[in-house]
């Protein structure tokens, strides 16, 4: 007994995680997680057009990428899209999502699972759906920058909005309709009762809607492929033609860039919607 | 809630621009393929709406019920893979202390946030010919023959001459690794919630009374967190079944997918009724899987003896 006080306690029964196996599985499929993205970074400074051996650092790289036209131009739209895109998707989500919380009308299920398509269907029908329909309606592919962009806008918002309507419905769960009956009493009307309580109590959610909307949009692959033309590549869609053509380190430049934007948008995203995170202004601090 | 006649300009004004949008840029783009997919190719661009079943009994030709077929063994296994190194990631999660949950469950969701084509690309570099896992396998080699020659058995090259790299990249295990890289922890997040709820004092029980770690796994642990696999299950397998650009970049020539099939009918066989008609069975599989998981789930979960 002594010696097993001395040092440390026997594994418990149900203390899986201080077994060896469980572990070392933990570590490979961790490592097996990271592994590649780290390659991919890390090659992205790599003085050695082949990628294979490390030859030493350099951002040489990044600046071909910057000297770029065709680069720059995706990388200009896919931000354009993405901002345009957040806007929209924003309001439309937290219009869904108030609407949804706040009234009973016959059909809702049904109205529910309609909002839930978008989310649940796979891209590529969709995408195919969006290319057949502005092909069909004759939706102008020639117009002047950024209206070309119209297009992509239009399918982003489409799959975007529901998911901001999800999250706005999250944080909408936790709201005590008392405040809006009191403001209501108090002689407030329908808006103002909107803006100066419903709206200041859903900012945290409304922020991580917006940027989820924004890396939707910056991400998305699938769909943009089928519904940009020629003239509107976006980010990801240029990475896609580059990397189909040839593996240089210009695509890992690119892509680290587009992986930090991301990464830094879903972690601030993830800390707004944390219970711990942002407070809202209200009655309670 | 209020009823909505309460209330209706404030119930219209909410509701109208999101169902407008959802309508018509989502709904009607969707009507039209799915009319799209009962006409007959007349020209380049014509497409005349015949309402025939043509391209419905063309996807049932051996050559495309193959690629089905493929499309969905290739998806189970990869769903398969998730599901075997899920759980006991999941686990390792639900048992962690506080401190290492929180921390795991970042750690597992930050690839996640990745660009899922950046993630794909990035595979590239780890499974080609002069890529990490053969750096590491030749690695490996050296040492193995280093190791027989300093036993005396150098002589006998029992290893081969050299080492001869494996061929990892633009095949069938290629994809497979690059769906499951893709989907993972839609796998194991609907197991974690899952174990984390589970009354660990029944696995103490199994235990207790007698039944070993894997006995306590299949008998107890399993049935009661099947839900989540389910679940797991579901979200892995529908997104890998219409998966295009991984057989794309990861696969060879025979990779190909019912999501590279409908690629090509929308853009350079320029066939789109048949298109949509693959697009549409793709969606009713879809429906299939999540009908089937709703029904499952419906039932009261617990131990069924």
């Amino acid at each position: 007994m002594s010696l097993e006080h001395r040092g440390r306690a026997p594994i418990g029964p149900l203390e899986y995680t201080r077994r060896w196996w469980l572990r070392a599985i933990v570590a490979v499929t961790f490592a097996g997680l990271y592994a590649p993205i780290v390659t991919l970074v890390a090659f992205s400074f790599n003085d050695s057009k082949r990628n294979i051996v490390w030859r030493g650092f350099t951002f040489k790289y990044y600046e071909k990428a910057w000297h770029d036209d065709s680069l720059i131009d995706a990388f200009v739209n896919s931000l354009t899209i993405a901002v345009i895109n957040t806007g929209i998707s924003t309001v439309l989500g937290v219009l869904v999502a108030i609407f949804l919380w706040r009234f009973r009308f016959p059909a809702k299920p049904l109205y529910e699972g309609f909002m839930a398509l978008p989310i649940v269907i796979p891209e590529i029908c969709m995408g195919v759906a969006m290319m057949a329909f502005f092909a069909r309606i004759g939706w102008p592919t020639s117009m002047p920058w950024p209206l070309n962009l119209s297009s992509i806008i239009i399918a982003h918002v489409a799959f975007s909005f529901p998911f901001v309507a999800v999250i706005v419905r999250a944080r909408l769960v936790g709201f005590n309709r008392e405040l809006e009956d009191a403001s209501k009493d108090l002689g407030a009307g329908e808006w103002q009762t909107l803006r100066n309580i419903v709206l200041p109590y859903l900012r945290p959610g409304i922020i991580a809607g917006a940027l989820i909307a924004f890396t939707l949009s910056l991400d998305d692959f699938v769909i943009t492929f089928f519904t940009a033309g020629p003239s509107t590549i976006t980010l990801p869609v240029k990475i896609f033609s580059m990397v189909r053509f040839s593996v240089t380190p210009e695509v890992n430049a690119a892509s680290t860039v587009l992986i930090l934007i991301t990464v830094v948008a879903t972690a601030v995203m993830m800390r707004l919607q944390s219970p711990t995170g942002a407070k809202p202004p209200g009655p309670e601090n | 809630m209020d009823n909505w006649r309460k209330n209706p300009v404030v119930f219209w004004l909410l509701n109208v621009p999101p169902t407008f949008w959802l309508v018509v840029f989502f709904i009607v783009p969707l009507t039209l393929i799915w009319v799209l997919s009962f006409g007959e190719k007349r020209g380049v661009i014509d497409i005349e709406i015949t309402w025939t079943l043509d391209n419905y009994i063309r996807a049932l030709d051996p050559l495309y019920l193959e690629i089905f077929w493929k499309s969905i063994w290739m998806a189970g296994l990869a769903t398969l893979a998730c599901l075997i190194v899920g759980y006991p990631i999941a686990f390792a999660i639900a048992f962690a202390p506080d401190r290492w949950k929180a921390l795991l469950l970042l750690g597992l969701m930050v690839p996640f946030w990745i660009n899922i084509l950046i993630r794909t690309y990035a595979l590239i570099a780890v499974f080609r010919t002069r890529g990490y896992v053969n750096f590491t396998l030749e690695w490996l080699w050296e040492r193995a023959n280093g190791l027989l020659s300093w036993i005396g058995l150098g002589d006998w090259h029992l290893l081969g001459m050299r080492y001869e790299p494996l061929e990892l990249l633009y095949n069938n295990f290629a994809v497979n690794m690059g769906i499951v890289y893709a989907f993972f922890p839609f796998m194991v997040l609907p197991l974690y919630a899952n174990i984390e709820k589970l009354d660990k004092s029944l696995m103490e029980a199994s235990l207790d009374l007698g039944a070993g770690h894997w006995r306590t796994f299949v008998s107890v642990v399993f049935p009661l967190t099947w839900h989540g696999a389910l679940s797991g299950i579901i979200i892995v397998f529908i997104p890998a079944l219409g998966a295009f650009f991984i057989p794309d970049l990861l696969g060879g020539t025979h990779s190909e997918l019912i999501g590279n099939v409908i690629e090509r009918q929308f853009k350079s066989a320029n066939d789109w009724p048949f298109g949509a008609a693959l697009s549409f069975l793709l969606m009713y599989a879809t429906f299939g899987a999540l009908a089937l998981r709703a029904l499952v789930a419906g039932r009261k979960p617990g131990l069924e003896v």
